[in-house]
């Protein structure tokens, strides 16, 4: 079985602090990580090669600097990585971005792609449907388990508001998967060794199968008109009484407010 | 594309086992503003198998239209199948807006429907608004709710968002509202149909609410154990409301992830949430600051909850819970 899982570097945004003076992001010092939910899309295929064997292949779309993370999936098991960089994406929205991934999965073998749910930088879970619909391609989101009948059907484990549902679904095809699916492991000595000999491979726009009109930002639907740190409501009242003052004070707020 | 050619606020109304769903009810309520501004009408695309009978009942919650595909195919939420049927019933009719509620179904529906259509698509807002060149201003947090992002979708139509459950309002049902109901029947290709659904189970994980309740007493890091929140349970139960919890209680197996307020958890707006030794963190705020009135007893006070409170008590929520409990039990009796 051949397995390409699409991972991002992302900031880790529980780092991230708002500058109160400016309003603006502090990222400095943010550290970047490999994207929570795609690291457990990696888990599940590596799994899948330890019980069944096949080719893990990790490809991710970013600056040159995202290459640590496909070095990390290399000490963690993958078999072949892929940077896909280039000013030609720079810029793309969801629909621009999974057009480059579909195009570069276009020149790849493949029997199954997965991909993370959504990256905590953007949360839009949008780029794995959209690649699947590029390729022609069931897909199944928010994929917590998958079972391989040894030949062209998998059974999957989808999670629901209300609980989940298994499905049944026959490859080629995309997971999108949550980080919650599994425990992913950490990298082997042995891996970190290695990774830095293995070769990342370096792809640009030329390299893919795509309409260049649908890259980078020329190729994106949507635009952002402004960004900006959420204002905060101004305070109300505090009050630093006794209990028994406090109680008093809340319940007559509740009286005034015809809660009680 | 002719953009004159697209007109209309359109919902995708969710429906599971055949019940509507919440979510599709407030983007009706928000639909209804949106095309008020824009002189336009709110149209409901309600999709399962014999579900007809909730025409009228859309009709009463804001509907203008109901553009109804009642067909086995339907019956449950596929990708492909509800795709298909969508993707036609978009050809035929052209949507200005299209929106979806930001669920498991919605988030994988719509991105699918978006790379299909070729246009763009704004994931899980929390404010839309219309421009004054009347165009779609879809605002949603990002990085983890430390950002708020203001995206439009200029050039291509329909303008596709979706749309955090528990965000927008409900209109309050009007019996009296006329409408039109529209049969669509799609042409399905069952050749592309390759995901079976095997089997849906249920689980009580979302056996409680908190986004339906009134009043909410939540607990953070400051009440510790789950007996400290036996103590919020007592003042929750006097005043008819539920328990809720910050992300840091749910991580440490106090509470269950049902119960959850915050950016990784549910958004609420109750009457009256009590923010019990929660600091505050920016992801909790993003998931209750539209709360209609915040109390936050916390001993903390430089905490950051009392920035968004209306009312602060800078004290000890051990104390001052089970007293409040025990007072206002009595209030309540008189």
């Amino acid at each position: 079985m051949k397995i390409v899982v699409c991972i991002k570097q992302v900031p880790d945004t529980t780092e991230i602090k708002i500058n109160p003076a400016t309003g603006t992001l502090i990222r400095d010092g943010v550290p970047s990580i490999m994207n929570p939910d795609d690291k457990g899309g990696l888990e599940m295929a590596l799994r899948l090669k330890d019980q069944y064997g096949a080719e893990v292949t990790v490809i991710t779309m970013g600056p040159p600097q995202a290459e640590a993370i496909l070095r990390e999936a290399f000490a963690m098991g993958a078999d072949r990585a892929i940077l896909l960089t280039d000013r030609a994406f720079a810029g793309a929205d969801t629909l621009a971005t999974s057009n480059a991934l579909a195009g570069a999965l276009k020149c790849i073998d493949y029997d199954l792609i997965i991909g993370g749910r959504q990256a905590i930088d953007g949360d839009t879970a949008q780029v794995g449907p959209e690649m699947a619909e590029h390729l022609q391609l069931p897909q199944i989101s928010y994929v917590t388990n998958v079972e391989y009948d040894g030949k062209k059907n998998l059974t999957v484990k989808k999670e629901t508001e209300n609980g989940y549902q298994m499905l049944s679904v026959e490859m080629p095809c995309l997971l999108t998967v949550l980080a919650t699916a599994n425990k992913a492991r950490y990298m082997s000595v042995a891996g970190i060794m290695e990774a830095f000999d293995k070769e990342v491979e370096i792809w640009t726009a030329d390299k893919i199968d795509v309409d260049r009109a649908k890259l980078g930002l020329s190729g994106s639907p949507t635009r952002v008109k402004k960004s900006f740190t959420k204002a905060q409501k101004g305070a109300g009242e505090t009050f630093e009484v006794d209990a028994e003052e406090a109680v008093n004070i809340i319940i007559s707020k509740l009286k005034e407010k015809h809660i009680i | 594309m002719e953009k004159t050619d697209y007109k209309n606020v359109y919902v995708f109304v969710e429906q599971r086992n055949g019940e509507i769903q919440s979510v599709g009810l407030e983007l009706l309520g928000k639909a209804r503003d949106l095309a008020s501004v824009l002189n336009e009408k709110v149209i409901a695309i309600l999709a399962g198998d014999q579900v007809k009978k909730h025409a009228q009942y859309l009709i009463e919650m804001g509907a203008d239209e109901v553009i109804c595909m009642d067909a086995p195919e339907l019956k449950d939420y596929l990708t492909e199948q509800y795709s298909q049927a969508i993707y036609q019933m978009v050809q035929k009719f052209q949507p200005s807006i299209l929106m979806f509620g930001a669920t498991t179904i919605g988030r994988d529906l719509a991105p699918r429907l978006a790379a299909r259509l070729g246009t763009g698509l704004t994931a899980d807002c929390t404010k839309l608004e219309i421009s004054e060149e009347g165009e779609l201003m879809m605002t949603r947090p990002a990085f983890g709710g430390n950002l708020m992002a203001t995206i439009m979708c200029t050039e291509h139509r329909p303008q596709m968002s979706t749309v955090r459950p528990g965000v927008m309002q409900k209109m309050t049902r009007d019996a009296n509202r006329k409408g039109t109901v529209i049969d669509f029947a799609p042409n399905f290709d069952s050749s592309k149909f390759k995901v079976k659904l095997l089997k849906e189970v249920k689980e009580d994980k979302n056996a409680v609410d908190i986004q339906a309740a009134k009043i909410l007493v939540s607990g953070g890091r400051g009440v510790g154990c789950a007996e400290g929140f036996k103590k919020l349970q007592a003042l929750a139960d006097v005043l008819g409301g539920q328990v809720s919890s910050s992300r840091a209680m749910v991580d440490a197996g106090v509470m269950p992830h049902d119960r959850q307020v915050g950016q990784t958890g549910k958004t609420v707006r109750p009457n009256v949430y009590f923010a019990c030794g929660i600091s505050g963190a920016i992801q909790h705020l993003a998931g209750m600051e539209e709360s209609d009135y915040i109390i936050a007893i916390n001993k903390d006070k430089y905490a950051p909850i009392f920035q968004v409170a209306d009312l602060g008590l800078v004290g000890d929520l051990n104390k001052v819970i089970p007293l409040l409990t025990e007072k206002l039990a009595k209030e309540i009796q008189k």
